[in-house]
């Protein structure tokens, strides 16, 4: 299979990976897939007072383009209010990278993991 | 040293010089390029001499008479022409066939097709080694049992079954016996008759030979009969009928003579080689080796790295060729069924490679493809977050997951 050279940049040099405190109040966990589905992303954002997201980290487990999706989620999640940051779509994940139709799961996932990223943070804060 | 490296040697080996030099005399108008059915000229004859002389290469690698041997276009037509053949051939006695779970597609499809058919099919699981559980093939034999068919060796991980104990089981109750040994010639000895065999499926391209060509063993005594699958001038004894492709035999009969006379010492060199990747991989951490580790051929090493995903890691060695039993290769979501079969959680089934080796891998070779994967493993661990949750202690089992 042909990557896209986007893909192969974010492969080769992924942005963004690490962890943040996961207890952290300020910090929202978004883990989604499953081993058995041969991926599993791990998204974290780090928001402030002004509710901005400040930083992300992500870690993936999965193929090139799962990794990449994440990696390339982290540097567009940064700097967006947490609303912003879930107007991100699959599509646009996939336009950016030119995923091939039997990837497009990969972006599907990484959408999935900002929306959760997202509900753990404010969850947190209800408490 | 060139890159990329070729590791890939079970899915298909380069043509040995030697035979390609060979294969190139039966083509031009200077060569011998006749069709061996044809009777009446020099051209014809000289042309079946030739594939006379290769069907004694082929049968002499496994110990059987050249009559015994049918010309095919592979291994998958001769599977086949095997099963199908006998299973229409033999229906009156029994419509029950017994294969196993981890057999080639070629097999599985053929009797998949069979059960449409209205025959009834058991598919055995193997042992968590890979091997078969004779007692467990023996209690699936019924009255009604027609043919057995199970593979020498197996195409992703390599283990040898013992068809010599399996023959004696099946010929003492008059049930045929199909061995794909695709896989198999020119790396494990293969004897027909003290084995016990009936029916076996062999390939040119997997020992050194040309794709697209292949053969099926049919035993004489006690014969075998077989219903064609192929209909026409009624070649092959009129089970495979079709004009011979010349160049394609001669190339599979010198494939398999210089496989007769090198296999001990290219098993005894491939061996070397492997133990020294295994060597150079087994002390990473969670390194998992599929199938048996003795009971397997020289060439193979099917490696889980736990934690890492197939087809990210593929990716990161490009610089080699290698295979994975990963989901995304096939791009379905489905781990390799062979692995599935044994039992391997789906994270091992999904992080495996295929290390396959031959004739032409060097020492060389080995110590980069250690150094690579060494570094390659780490770096993607090092971006997984199963490893950091492994690392922590949690257990990935007790964990609910969002399946897709």
């Amino acid at each position: 299979m042909a990557y896209s050279d986007k893909v192969l940049d974010h492969y080769e040099n992924p942005r963004n990976v690490g962890m943040l405190d996961k207890e952290s109040k300020n910090v929202g966990t978004g883990m989604v897939g499953a081993p058995a589905c041969g991926d599993v992303m791990r998204l974290q954002i780090q928001v402030n007072e002004n509710g901005i997201i400040e930083d992300a980290k992500f870690k993936t487990y999965g193929c090139g383009s799962a990794i990449a999706s994440s990696s390339l989620l982290t540097e567009w999640v940064k700097g967006k209010t947490l609303e912003e940051a879930q107007k991100i779509k699959n599509t646009d994940i996939a336009e950016e990278l030119a995923l091939p139709p039997v990837k497009v799961h990969c972006s599907v996932l990484a959408e999935d993991a900002i929306r959760a990223a997202v509900e753990d943070f404010t969850s947190k804060q209800g408490k | 040293m060139k890159l990329p490296i070729y590791m890939d040697y079970s899915a298909t080996t380069p043509v040995d010089p030697r035979v390609a030099e060979i294969m190139c005399s039966y083509l031009t108008p200077d060569g011998k390029f006749g069709n061996p059915a044809s009777r009446s000229h020099r051209f014809g004859w000289d042309a079946d001499d030739a594939v006379e002389e290769s069907r004694n290469q082929v049968a002499a690698l496994i110990n059987a008479n050249p009559k015994e041997i049918v010309w095919t276009s592979g291994a998958t037509e001769s599977d086949n022409l095997a099963i199908k053949g006998a299973a229409q051939f033999y229906h009156r006695q029994g419509k029950h066939i017994v294969t196993c779970k981890t057999e080639h597609k070629a097999v599985l499809d053929t009797c998949r097709q069979l059960e449409r058919e209205g025959f009834a099919v058991t598919y055995l699981d193997p042992e968590p080694s890979g091997l078969i559980d004779l007692a467990k093939l023996e209690a699936a034999l019924r009255d009604d049992t027609i043919l057995v068919s199970i593979m020498h060796v197996n195409n992703e991980i390599g283990v040898i079954q013992d068809i010599a104990a399996i023959g004696e089981l099946t010929r003492s109750r008059k049930i045929l016996l199909h061995v794909d040994a695709a896989q198999s010639a020119g790396k494990v000895p293969i004897d027909t008759e003290t084995m016990k065999i009936d029916l076996l499926s062999l390939s040119a391209h997997k020992i050194y030979g040309p794709k697209g060509i292949g053969a099926l063993y049919v035993r004489r005594k006690p014969r075998v009969r077989l219903e064609a699958q192929m209909h026409g001038g009624g070649h092959e004894r009129g089970m495979r009928s079709g004009t011979l492709a010349t160049h394609q035999i001669v190339g599979m009969g010198e494939a398999f003579r210089i496989a007769r006379e090198e296999m001990a010492s290219d098993n005894a060199r491939i061996l070397g080689l492997r133990n020294r990747l295994w060597s150079g991989l087994s002390d990473l951490e969670e390194v998992y080796l599929n199938g048996h580790l003795e009971q397997r051929t020289v060439g193979n090493l099917n490696v889980s790295f736990a934690y890492v995903e197939g087809e990210s890691l593929i990716m990161a060695l490009k610089d080699i060729a290698v295979s994975s039993g990963s989901a995304c290769t096939s791009a379905s979501l489905e781990p390799s069924y062979v692995l599935r079969a044994l039992g391997r959680e789906d994270e091992l089934a999904h992080s495996s490679i295929r290390f396959t080796i031959g004739r032409f891998t060097t020492e060389e070779e080995i110590d980069f493809v250690v150094d690579l994967v060494r570094r390659q493993v780490l770096r993607l661990r090092e971006l997984s977050p199963l490893w950091d949750m492994f690392k922590e202690g949690v257990d990935l089992k007790s964990v609910q997951w969002a399946a897709h």
